[in-house]
């Protein structure tokens, strides 16, 4: 019996669920490439380089030719200050969060210590609760704090305290952490513990131990959790939505603001750059996986 | 010090997780309580939070108003119970869809040769990790009345000339769901994926000479043995199809308002904060309840954490 069989009505399936998963993402790009500038209905390729014709008797220069809309955006304060933003908040949570989450999993799975229960279920109850609680939870927070401050010591116009970069980053790391830890401890529950207790007996400190043995092996883990970390910041709009403030605008933000107003082309040429940075992501994240099986 | 250190390994444990005990409860436990006292709260002209004790806001949730057109003092307004209702059907239709349309793609990809199962899940996860607010956008750009599905099928009607008038599809209570179904459709593939690839194949080569149909084999050996997929999908699709509201923002206009938008609003405009806390607290009691008893009924897979 052939184990790889599949009846005719599965394989007609999957083609057509991987067809509903992909065409929205194939349009996407495709008017990235839309030579009318209003993006409400498509007007053929852009096909050459140099003066451009859109609509009306508009004349628009394309030094880049087809990827006038990718040129476009790189003339777009907003979309640059958004994408350092994005950036910046996604690396200072990750490496923050890979950290802390690192350490919690080794806690959990190699030492005993009062609240240890306690600890593993708060780790849980980011997945089982709806992102939008955990960011309003954190939006009131911060904002009956700042509010007290403000008033018991007279902070008044730009010194008083407000949402901004630091209140997003915080926030970030807080969701990342119990994904890394996830993962992190899930590497460790697989792996012999006698290498450890053999470093040990050959003399070399726990310090030692643990730089030359144990990180080394669960390095393909702490990876593969830090490149989530930096999936899912770089992803998030709910958490984003209720603890950004003036200044500290990402990309998720500042898109969901443009598709309430005006749509162009560049919001495509961004999400195809957007999918192209995905696609590198995901693949890395995958020979991190295969590296650990 | 450090000597004492090294030798109490119970210290050690307690070093290592303060700072992930510091994160979840500074920024996960103490807003969760301060949500819940600022609901019992009241909203002052300003817009700040007044701290009294009052079951107010959760009475206008259910349907009890104070604010009535015939001079009451009290009367029946079910305004809210209704956004919730809204979301719990929209959330167990979108589920149950998600369902159907996964599972057939899970098991081809775990039917497949593994040298391909990797690429077959690459393709799963580069939709799963592009922007959710640019894959609303991209059904925004399809379902549009002048949009990419109407343009098509505008274009093949004239082909064999039939008059064609265009279908208003954005801003429908179907887009919603369609919207829903497509971001959350790799969460339910995943899991499913994982419970099905663990099953032995001698499984289905005893079932086949036991002389069952594939359809027994189907029915008897391969649903059960991955219910627990299915059981941990249900949970990564239904929890976050309840709380999210730039589906509905984007997709529903001001046709389709859930509990999501609900919150949302009372915060953004400033206009209850109190109030927006209560719907978000009950928003999480009725997730902790479905999946609760949900889980009680099928049991609790260890696929969530692999997905």
């Amino acid at each position: 019996m052939n184990p790889y069989k599949r009846s005719p009505f599965i394989k007609v399936a999957t083609v057509l669920v991987y067809f509903f998963l992909y065409a929205p993402i194939i349009g996407l790009i495709v008017f990235a490439f839309n030579s009318s500038r209003t993006n409400v209905f498509f007007g053929g390729f852009i096909t050459q380089w140099g003066p451009l014709q859109m609509e009306g008797s508009t004349v628009v220069q394309s030094p880049c030719g087809p990827f006038h809309w990718f040129c476009d955006l790189t003339q777009n304060r907003d979309v640059m200050s958004a994408t350092k933003n994005t950036l910046t908040i996604a690396l200072i949570s990750t490496i923050t969060s890979t950290v802390i989450g690192t350490m919690a999993a080794l806690a959990l799975q190699r030492y005993n210590f009062r609240l240890k229960s306690f600890s593993q279920l708060s780790l849980y109850i980011p997945i089982v609760i709806p992102e939008i609680v955990m960011g309003i939870g954190i939006l009131v927070l911060f904002s009956q704090v700042f509010s007290f401050l403000n008033s018991s010591f007279g902070l008044v116009g730009d010194g008083r305290l407000t949402m901004g970069m630091p209140t997003v980053v915080v926030s970030h790391i807080a969701f990342s952490i119990p994904f890394v830890t996830l993962v992190v401890q899930a590497r460790l529950q697989g792996f012999d513990k006698s290498f450890e207790e053999a470093a040990m007996d050959l003399g070399a400190n726990e310090l030692v131990t643990f730089w030359r043995v144990t990180f080394p092996m669960i390095l393909p883990g702490v990876l593969s959790g830090a490149l989530l970390a930096f999936t899912l910041s770089l992803d998030d709009f709910v958490i984003t939505f209720f603890t950004t403030g003036p200044g500290s605008t990402t990309l998720p933000i500042y898109v969901y603001g443009l598709l309430r107003r005006i749509i162009t082309p560049q919001v495509n040429a961004l999400s195809t750059i957007w999918v192209l940075v995905v696609v590198t992501i995901v693949f890395l994240l995958q020979r991190f996986q295969s590296q650990e099986t | 010090m450090l000597k004492r250190l090294r030798e109490n390994k119970s210290s050690q444990g307690t070093l290592l997780i303060t700072p992930t005990l510091v994160f979840m409860v500074g920024l996960l436990i103490i807003p969760l309580f301060l949500t819940l006292i600022i609901s019992f709260g009241k909203r002052s002209a300003d817009g700040n939070v007044i701290y009294t004790f009052g079951l107010h806001n959760y009475a206008r949730i259910v349907g009890i108003s104070t604010d009535c057109a015939g001079g009451q003092s009290i009367c029946f307004d079910p305004l809210y119970a209704q956004i919730l209702w809204r979301s719990l059907t929209l959330a167990f239709n979108s589920t149950v869809l998600v369902i159907l349309l996964a599972y057939p793609l899970a098991y081809f990809i775990a039917r497949s040769h593994p040298k391909r199962r990797n690429t077959f899940l690459f393709m799963v996860l580069v939709p799963l990790w592009t922007n959710f607010v640019i894959r609303v956008y991209a059904w925004m750009m399809l379902l549009r009345t002048q949009g990419v599905i109407n343009s098509v099928v505008g274009w093949l009607a004239g082909l064999v000339g039939i008059q064609f008038v265009p279908f208003e599809m954005l801003y429908t209570p179907g887009a919603v769901l369609v919207g829903m179904v497509y971001e959350f459709l790799p969460f339910m593939i995943l899991p499913i994926f994982t419970s099905l690839e663990k099953i032995e194949n001698s499984l289905f080569e005893a079932a086949a000479d036991l002389g069952a149909n594939p359809i027994r084999t189907f029915l008897r050996v391969t649903l059960p043995l991955s219910m627990p997929g299915v059981v941990a999908g249900t949970i990564l699709v239904f929890i976050p199809v309840m709380g999210t509201f730039i589906v509905s923002d984007l997709l529903g206009g001001k046709q389709v308002i859930l509990v999501g938008n609900l919150i949302q609003r009372q915060f953004l405009d400033a206009r209850d904060p109190t109030f927006g806390s209560a719907a978000s607290l009950i928003l999480m009691a009725m997730t902790l309840v479905v999946t609760f008893f949900y889980t009680r009924k099928f049991g609790f897979g260890e696929e969530i954490v692999t997905a």
